[in-house]
Formats: structure tokens, C-alpha cells, sequence
């Protein structure tokens, strides 16, 4: 019942946003509707503690502690987003940019795009899994191409050819792990033989040779989604022309939830062929994201697009810490995936302000925000603070415990790496920071441009205490991010 | 599945699916490619009837039906509306040509071969011994996908993977589970209708849809 509810609740806004045209009303609705889902998540959280497993609708949906805590995740970053969906689509309505029934559109295709979100972290079966995510990358495209520009067309078709293409080699490999069970005698047969909890207990017994096969598939077509290179070039694209709410829930969460199917399919392969094979492919993976995002975030102009690069590393780190692993590597990813869905998304949304007050988003015409705007330039100072990695914000604790975990399989030489690479970013980063917040002479600066009310500001700041918050301490969600790390380490 | 008309039937559906790719590499006109990717449909759907009826499995037939549906008439019929309303975008104008296409084809054949001969030799089975003809099905989609720049040749590529792990899908494990088969189909149906509508407002804005013209993001 409560699973069913966890999906049901943004379904229902989103009827709700299509049956009224849009108005502010409509968008607070999804915002209290967004509340409910982390409320709903907290209590999936509480009942989940201690191996136990909650199921609903007759099993098709599954919730063990891993799902639980990605409901949380996705509640909160969809929460921050829906937030700022209000002031955007009040703008632009008000601007008369886009018509009431083009935000209509907009508050509809967010909405599924949550609810097939939540839906892949809480379907029992596998194959459903990948109908769920494949259906986000449908209810995204439009939104991708919302500002109906030039860019924006281009972006979206890029970006549902590629991921439509990866996701079906995904599909491929789940073919396979679905031949591979029907193969081990004495697995039951019927629909429920790509079922989470009976793979797993085949696992021991799937044959290691089309396994290998899957898992290659899996990484490749997964990935895609992920935006793990080099299947990654639809990432910055689309991340840039994305209405910016929309950009923080892609980046924040659709990654990690990507991610999320790499990481049950990794379980599997774990047991049948050992960790050597799947962490092989993982750090291939993440070492070339890395690469690639050092090589190109000091040549980004665009702050989205800077930012896209940014998630392309977060996403590489994870691949690494998920090839370490081991329970602590595990729980760090996880935590790793909340933090950085925060922090990524308030600094998307910030650009989405920045836009809306400035007219555009080139960073080198945005100078001195830290003086001229000072709340925004500070939202953006501690926000890239985050996302370099430095403490007090929880990016700092997830960083060091995933290389920890590196260290202790031996991965050191590829923790190594991916150090110098952070330290490249981290150069990177504070150039275009260092532009953006101090700058030049300001003369250019529209000083005609409206100023950003004080209450905006409330989400992004709250956003990133929490991240601050967890660094400093983790408590709140110690057992939860330990019980969903054993969740897939056996 | 013992030798008899049923597998005579599979059999052949298969070499239909892997022949229709691959004179998909030949034709340039974008008819006659939707022609030979509802071609494909129609036999993935007989495989999967052959199959229901083999094995007196209730949801297999369903799964038939939508697929035929799916694959064979509704997703041909929206391509072969897109390439209607613009006389303009009817070649191909491949990067490769066709002779080297088609010995490209002949390598990616025998790739797969090499590759799922491990499926073969572990399970031998009338069944998992066609499975490189779906491989290869995908394979030269997404050569497809690689040498053909128009949006509508990227389309069919897209198609033509799909109905390679489709054609997998169907030799190895006799069909998904009903729900996931349905979910897949509706999926796929949205992607090409997704893709439709980009495409005509990508006609509507730039006057045509030529990806390599589409050059304003890049590093």
C-alpha cells in the first residue's frame, strides 16, 4: 500500500496539473505533493530497517532499505526542483515566453518523470526496471526541449537517440541474465524469474560465461544513462538547453537512478563471477568520465554546461567507489548520491535564477556575482565549495571513504588517478568561480535587471545546510546507508 | 523444439529478420526501408505465434499480437508519414557506400557468430543456435546508426537494434514476462512517436533534417 502511494502521490498532481491550466496553486500542490513522497520515503526507511522487505501490488513493487533510501533521495532533489519549477514557470508565463498550456505541459511530464523514477527504484523485477527507466528518458525529452530553441531541438534529439539506443543494449543484457536464470535448474519458472530476491538467490548459480556477456552489455547500456563516458556526449547537451529545474532533477537524480540499476545488477554478478569482472568494467568507466571532464570543464563558457561536466565527474566517482565495493565504499556512494544530488541541484536551480535575472547563463557575462547579487553569489561560492569536495559538506566524507574503500581492494593506483584528475577540476573550477563570483569591472551588469525576492533563496541555502549537515554528521542516516550498502555486498 | 514445419516456420523468420537488415544497408530510397523494417515485424510476430502455439503459452500469444501490431503497422505507419510529408529527405546519402556497407554487414555476420558461440555450445538447442542472427540484426543497425546522417535513417537504425533484441529476446527465452513485453512495446511506440514529432520541428525550424548540419553543440 505504502509503495503504491510512494508513485501514486506525483501521478496524481500530475492529473491534477494536466485537468487545471496552470497557476500557482498547481505548482505548490506538486510541491506539497513532493514533501509527501520524503515523508512516504522516511516511513518506506523506517519499516525497511533490519532486512526486512516491503512489497505491494501483488509483489510487482519491492522495497528492501536500497530503495527506500533512493525514494528519500529522489523526494528531496525533486522537492528542491519543484520548488523553483514555480518561480520559473511564473516567470515565463508572466513574460509571456511560454503560453499557459505549455506549462501545463511542463508540470504534467515532470510529475511522470518522478513517478517512473520512483518506480524503478521500488519495481521487484528487473525487466520492469528497465521499462521504468526508459519511460523517464520519453517524459524527459520534451522537457528538454521546453525553450523551443534552435539548441534545445538539437539537444533533445541527441539525447533521446543515444539513450534510447544505450538503454537498449541494457535490454540485451537483461535478455541475458533472464537466459541465464531460466538455465539453472530447479530456479522457478513464470514471470517472476527476473524478480530481485530469486536472482539473487540463483545468482550462486548462473553461468559465468553469458553473465560475463550481460554484464557487459549492462555496464555499456546502463551507462549510457549514467552519462559515463564514452557514451556521455548527450550529458552536457542536454543538461545545458534543460529548463534549469529540470536540469537539477536529470543531474541530481536520473544519473543516480541510472545508477541505482548498475548497482543490483553488479549484486548479481558479485556472486555468480566474483567482483573482479564487474569492477574491471567500473573503473574503466569512471577513470575515462574523469578524463573527460578535466579535459573539458576549463574550455565550458556556460555555466549549465559547466555544470553538466561536473556531474560527468561525480558520476565517475561513483564508478570507482561502486568498483572498490566493500560495505563502507558502498555506503559512501550512497551518501555520495545524496550529497551530490543536493549540491548539483542547487547550483542548477541557482543558474536557473541567474538566468531569470540576468538574461543568460555565458559566464564571462555574469561578472562579480558575489558583489552584485550577493545572495546568489554566495549560493553559488558555497555551492561549488560542495562540489570540489571540501569540508564542512558531505561530498568531503563520501569522497574520502569511497578512496578509502579504494585503498583496501587495492584500487590505490586508481584512486591515485582519480585525485590528479580532481585536482585538475579543482583548478578548473575555481577559474570559472573565480570569474563568475569576483570578475571584472561591472559595468556591462543590466542594471535595469529585476532582483531575486529573498524567499528564492530559502530551498537553495536549506539545500546546502543539509549537505553541510551531513558532513559534519551522518547520524540520521548511519544505519539507513549501512543497512542499504549490505543490500548489495554479500 | 524438435525439426519439423514449426521450426522449418522459426527458422525462417529468423533469416527473414537478418536479411531484411541487411538490405536495408543496399536500399537508399527510405521507402522501401520502412517497407523492409515492417517486413521484420510481421516475421518477429509470426516467430513469437510459432512459439505460443508450441509451447500453449497464452500470454506468448498476446505478446504476438501487440508485436505485430507494434513492429508491423503502427510504428512503419508513423515513419512512412514523416518521409510522405518531405519529397526532399528521401535518400539516404549514406557516409559509407554500399558495396563496403555490405561487406561491412558480412564481418559484423560472423562477429556475432564468434560471439555467442558460447551461447550455443552450453545450452545446444534448435532455438539458441539462431541467436547470431539477432546479434547481427543489431549489429548492423547500429552501423546504420554510425553512417546514415538523416534523421529518419537514424530512426530506422534505432528500429532495427530493437527488433534485433527483440528477435534475441524471442530465441532465447521464448518471450519476457507479459507485463515486461507490454511495458517494452509501449515504450518503443512513444520513443518513435517522440521522434516523429522532433523530427517534423526540426523540418519546421532548420528546412531539413540533415544531423550533420546540426552542429551548434559541440566542445
Amino acid at each position: 500500500m505504502l509503495l503504491l502511494a510512494i508513485v501514486c502521490v506525483p501521478l496524481a498532481t500530475g492529473v491534477l496539473a494536466g485537468v487545471f491550466a496552470w497557476r500557482c496553486a498547481v505548482g505548490w500542490a506538486t510541491v506539497l505533493a513532493k514533501t509527501a513522497v520524503v515523508g512516504l520515503g522516511v516511513a518506506l526507511a523506517v519499516d525497511t530497517d533490519s532486512n526486512r522487505v516491503v512489497s505491494g501490488l501483488d509483489g510487482a513493487l519491492r522495497a528492501d532499505a536500497l530503495s527506500a533510501y533512493m525514494v528519500v533521495v529522489i523526494g528531496i532533489v525533486s522537492l528542491l526542483a519543484s520548488i523553483q519549477s514555480v518561480r520559473y514557470l511564473q516567470t515565463d508565463v508572466a513574460l509571456g515566453e511560454h503560453s499557459v498550456r505549455h506549462a501545463s505541459l511542463y508540470s504534467v511530464l515532470v510529475e511522470v518523470f518522478v513517478a517512473c523514477m520512483l518506480a524503478a527504484v521500488l519495481a521487484a523485477n528487473l525487466g520492469a526496471l528497465w521499462v521504468a527507466v526508459e519511460a523517464t528518458t520519453i517524459a524527459t525529452t520534451f522537457l528538454v526541449g521546453h525553450q523551443r530553441s534552435d539548441k534545445a531541438l538539437e539537444a533533445s534529439w541527441k539525447y533521446v537517440l543515444i539513450c534510447s539506443v544505450g538503454i537498449a543494449v541494457a535490454f540485451l543484457g537483461t535478455v541475458l541474465v533472464y537466459f541465464a536464470a531460466i538455465h539453472v535448474a530447479g530456479h522457478p519458472t513464470g514471470a517472476s524469474v527476473l524478480d530481485w530476491t530469486s536472482l539473487m538467490h540463483a545468482s550462486r548459480h548462473l553461468d559465468p560465461g553469458v553473465l560475463r556477456l550481460a554484464m557487459g552489455l549492462l555496464v555499456l547500456g546502463y551507462g549510457t544513462k549514467v552519462g559515463l563516458a564514452p557514451m556521455h556526449s548527450w550529458l552536457p547537451d542536454a543538461h545545458s538547453q534543460a529548463p534549469a529545474p529540470v536540469s537539477a532533477l536529470m543531474s541530481g537524480v536520473l544519473l543516480s537512478v541510472a545508477f541505482y540499476a548498475l548497482l543490483r545488477f553488479k549484486a548479481i554478478a558479485d556472486v555468480a563471477l566474483g567482483p573482479q569482472f564487474t569492477r574491471t568494467l567500473l573503473v574503466i568507466a569512471g577513470l575515462s568520465s574523469l578524463l573527460v571532464a578535466a579535459s573539458l570543464l576549463l574550455t565550458q563558457r556556460d555555466l549549465k554546461r559547466m555544470l553538466g561536466y561536473s556531474s560527468l565527474e561525480h558520476m565517475g566517482l561513483l564508478a570507482l567507489g561502486a568498483a572498490a565495493g566493500t560495505t563502507l565504499a558502498i555506503a559512501a556512494v550512497l551518501l555520495h548520491i545524496l550529497g551530490h544530488g543536493i549540491a548539483k541541484a542547487v547550483l542548477f536551480l541557482a543558474s536557473g535564477e541567474v538566468l531569470i535575472v540576468e538574461g543568460t547563463t555565458e559566464i564571462d557575462k555574469v561578472p562579480a556575482l558575489l558583489t552584485r547579487r550577493p545572495l546568489l553569489g554566495g549560493i553559488f561560492g558555497f555551492g561549488l565549495v560542495a562540489l570540489l569536495g571540501l569540508p564542512p559538506f558531505s561530498l568531503f566524507v563520501s569522497e574520502l571513504n569511497m578512496i578509502r574503500g579504494e585503498v583496501a581492494v587495492g584500487l590505490g593506483w586508481a584512486a591515485g588517478l582519480s585525485l590528479l584528475a580532481m585536482a585538475v577540476i579543482f583548478a578548473a573550477l575555481m577559474t570559472h568561480s573565480r570569474n563568475l563570483l569576483l570578475g571584472g569591472p561591472t559595468a556591462t551588469g543590466n542594471a535595469t535587471a529585476q532582483a531575486t525576492p529573498r524567499l528564492v533563496g530559502i530551498p537553495l541555502v536549506s539545500g546546502l545546510v543539509a549537505c553541510a549537515f551531513l558532513g559534519l554528521s551522518a547520524w540520521p542516516l548511519q544505519s539507513l546507508l549501512y543497512a542499504a550498502a549490505r543490500v548489495v555486498v554479500r | 523444439m524438435r525439426p519439423g514445419a514449426e521450426l522449418d516456420i522459426v527458422e525462417l523468420a529468423g533469416g527473414v529478420v537478418l536479411a531484411a537488415a541487411i538490405l536495408a544497408l543496399w536500399r537508399k530510397d527510405l521507402r522501401a526501408l520502412i517497407s523492409l523494417l515492417a517486413l521484420q515485424g510481421v516475421a518477429l510476430a509470426t516467430l513469437a505465434a510459432v512459439l505460443a502455439v508450441h509451447d500453449d503459452d497464452v500470454s506468448l500469444g498476446v505478446v504476438a499480437g501487440v508485436v505485430l501490431v507494434a513492429k508491423g503497422i503502427v510504428i512503419p505507419g508513423l515513419l512512412a508519414r514523416v518521409v510522405r510529408s518531405d519529397p526532399g529527405s528521401r535518400e539516404t546519402s549514406p557516409l559509407v557506400n554500399v558495396p563496403a556497407s555490405l561487406v561491412a554487414a558480412a564481418v559484423l555476420v560472423v562477429v556475432s557468430y564468434l560471439v555467442t558461440g558460447r551461447l550455443s555450445s552450453l545450452f545446444p538447442d534448435a532455438l539458441t543456435r539462431l541467436a547470431p542472427l539477432g546479434l547481427a540484426t543489431v549489429l548492423v543497425g547500429f552501423f546504420v546508426l554510425v553512417t546514415r546522417r538523416k534523421a529518419v535513417s537514424q530512426i530506422v537504425g534505432l528500429l532495427l537494434v530493437d527488433n534485433g533484441i527483440a528477435l534475441v529476446a524471442f530465441l532465447l527465452t521464448a518471450g519476457f514476462p507479459l507485463l515486461v513485453e507490454l511495458g517494452a512495446s509501449l515504450d518503443l511506440l512513444l520513443v518513435v512517436v517522440v521522434l516523429q514529432v522532433l523530427t517534423t520541428a526540426m523540418r519546421a525550424r532548420f528546412g531539413h533534417v540533415d544531423l550533420d548540419q546540426l552542429r551548434e553543440l559541440h566542445d
